[in-house]
């Protein structure tokens, strides 16, 4: 972790070309340190924040005031942070009934805060103080304060479940890791009421700019595992399946095994796992399929690269198949040379400096938090599947010559819909992965989803993509706008990258044209604008017959359209 | 330790924390002689030289200091 004077100077030079993004600062301590973290983190990772910093203990004012400058700065993400320590204060003064409602009306305030603006507020929650008045007996009385504080962070998870542009800092989960000495310092919270120390800013920072990451489709998808003295201890090659360190019996083999589960419970929260190491590969494979003491079994690894090729070439060659950014990977290897060789070469994967001792891995890994998320489905725990489904897919079409033989045998269907209380966690979802095939990449929250399925000037229809090998699952949103009455606007078109070179543009097309009949308009509008991840659709529209318009903008006049041909039906009810 | 070291390693502090190489402490020098001494580097300051030092100060003393001289007789008598 960078040291706050490093973050510091970030901002000496800000380099050009960063995505600017607006983050109002609200706190009821002095709150500059955090706002000059905030910013150099934010450098670190690609963004210039434009920063509002509230003067000091304004966060009623801010709120309640319509014409307060929050508002009028239109920030995209408001962090709050009201600190555990004022609120010890307040607790103080009250009587016993007073006290007793500390976590309620705290509640309540925001409840009411979240409700007055659209902006994203990343809450920061509370780290435990205990004043010891009663000792561990606080347990049993609901009026003393470590029962407010955790009754406040306990139901604040459950507000978050509920309001869309919620979201908990878990400063509280951090200060459990590093301890209240760390976070605290007495003396430079008494000489300039700062509650957070010098050495805990760059931590704090960290954490909300991963939330603000992943809300901008910022996140790690996969972990590509090396396997000798990584997952296991020793070296399959030469000390023998049986050989190995994992499980309760030999050596260190515990500290693997639970190394193992912690993998085993990323994989079935939706990270794609995968292997990259330097072994025959029969011989890798092995342990997967035999050893009783494995966590991880072959079925839970999208691809299995056990070779003598170099690293780097079999990350690229994994990239290749997974079809997703060297920057939504992790690799995880024991050897601080191959670290090196794929940091060199492939710039943009993250390779944490694992800890020497192998028991240190989990907990040096659990505060990286790499694996932050914005939504999460019930789904994603079958995309390794999917991934696997789609390497067989691979070699199955090198079987045909002729591409559109291929596709016909495919039998695809694909089902096409609105937007339902059963879709709306995928739809948000995909619009908040999608960087490659994205039009447009307008992110949107399950909250905004749910919105666009009400208003009638919005037509949202989702497509699923089933074939003989499986079912692909939600894979392509649309989101037509009305601009007039004779012309459609195509706000959003993304689609998962899993679904490329099978006509699924043509289908996506030809239903968003029979819709747009319905309608009875004459035209549709598409645009494109570029970022840096989706040159892929750059002449999108042109390959779809559309004119272009200039501006990045292009036009389909619907009396020239005929169908496309594509091999995809529609499901029937 | 002596007090020509102990002026060299708060140089060096001073240096790193403000960002500016030719700063030179004396006995006199407050903040109204260095441009990026303020009351929030101030902060970052102090923790840095603890850390240097391997000292605590108390609330008191770090409000006391008038000068460089006053912090380095503090950190001398510790």
């Amino acid at each position: 972790m960078k040291d706050f004077k490093t973050l510091k100077k970030n901002l000496k030079t800000i380099p050009a070309g960063l995505s600017s993004v607006k983050v109002a600062l609200l706190g009821d301590t002095a709150t500059q340190f955090l706002a000059t973290a905030i910013r150099g983190e934010g450098v670190d990772r690609g963004l210039d924040i434009n920063l509002f910093e509230a003067d000091f203990n304004q966060v009623q004012q801010q709120f309640f005031d319509p014409g307060s400058e929050l508002y009028a700065f239109q920030p995209d993400y408001i962090v709050v942070f009201q600190s555990t320590h004022k609120w010890l204060a307040q607790h103080a003064l009250r009587d016993e009934s007073g006290k007793a409602q500390l976590a309620d009306e705290r509640l309540d305030f925001v409840r009411t805060i979240c409700s007055l603006t659209n902006a994203r507020i990343i809450y920061l929650n509370y780290p435990e103080i205990d004043d010891s008045v009663f000792g561990s007996y606080a347990n049993r009385v609901p009026t003393s304060f470590i029962w407010q504080v955790r009754k406040f962070n306990y139901h604040l998870m459950e507000l978050s479940q509920q309001i869309q542009n919620l979201f908990v800092c878990d400063v509280s989960a951090l200060q459990a890791k590093f301890g209240r000495d760390l976070f605290f310092d007495a003396s430079v919270y008494t000489s300039t009421e700062m509650i957070l120390s010098i050495d805990a800013l760059p931590w704090v920072s960290a954490r909300i700019l991963d939330i603000l990451c992943a809300l901008r489709g910022r996140f790690k998808k996969c972990l590509i595992l090396d396997l000798d003295n990584t997952i296991w201890g020793g070296v399959v090659g030469d000390d023998g399946m049986e050989g190995i360190q994992l499980g309760h019996g030999l050596g260190i083999g515990k500290v693997f095994t639970e190394f193992q589960m912690w993998i085993k419970k990323l994989k079935d929260r939706g990270i794609i796992l995968c292997i990259c190491s330097k072994n025959d590969e029969d011989k890798a494979k092995e342990p997967f399929e035999k050893h009783p003491d494995m966590v991880l079994r072959l079925d839970d690894i999208a691809v299995f690269m056990a070779n003598w090729d170099t690293k780097v070439d079999n990350i690229r060659a994994i990239q290749q198949i997974l079809n997703i950014g060297f920057d939504s990977m992790v690799f995880l290897d024991d050897n601080p040379f191959e670290r090196n060789i794929v940091r060199e070469h492939i710039p943009d994967i993250t390779v944490p400096e694992l800890p020497e001792d192998p028991a240190d891995y989990l907990e040096f890994l659990y505060a990286q938090n790499l694996f932050e998320t914005a939504s999460y489905s019930a789904t994603d725990k079958d995309r390794t599947k999917q991934y696997q489904v789609e390497a067989q897919r691979t070699s199955y079409a090198k079987s045909f010559k002729d591409e559109a033989a291929f596709l016909r045998s495919l039998n695809m269907v694909s089902k096409v819909e609105g937007f339902t209380r059963f879709n709306t966690p995928r739809v948000a979802q995909l619009t908040q992965r999608s960087n490659q095939f994205n039009l447009r990449t307008v992110r949107y929250t399950e909250g905004e989803i749910a919105a666009v399925a009400e208003n009638p000037d919005r037509i949202p229809i989702a497509f699923s993509l089933k074939d003989k090998f499986g079912d692909n699952g939600l894979i392509c949103v649309i989101i037509l706008e009305k601009l007039d009455a004779d012309s459609l606007f195509i706000n959003t078109w993304l689609m998962s990258c899993r679904v490329l070179k099978r006509g699924m543009e043509d289908f996506t097309l030809n239903t968003i044209v029979a819709v747009a009949r319905e309608k009875g308009v004459k035209r549709i509008i598409g645009e494109y604008l570029p970022t840096p991840k989706n040159g892929m659709v750059r002449e999108h529209y042109d390959r779809l017959g559309f004119k272009p318009l200039g501006e990045g903008r292009y036009e389909l006049r619907l009396d020239e359209y005929t169908d496309r041909t594509c091999y995809i039906q529609i499901e029937s009810e | 330790m002596e007090r020509n070291e102990i002026f060299s390693r708060l140089e060096e502090v001073f240096r790193d924390v403000l960002d500016n190489d030719e700063i030179v402490l004396t006995d006199t020098t407050t903040a109204d002689d260095i441009e990026e001494w303020d009351s929030l580097t101030h902060i970052q300051l102090i923790v840095a030289i603890e850390k240097t030092f391997q000292v605590k100060f108390t609330s008191k003393e770090i409000l006391s200091w008038k000068n460089v001289g006053e912090l380095a007789d503090c950190i001398q008598s510790k």
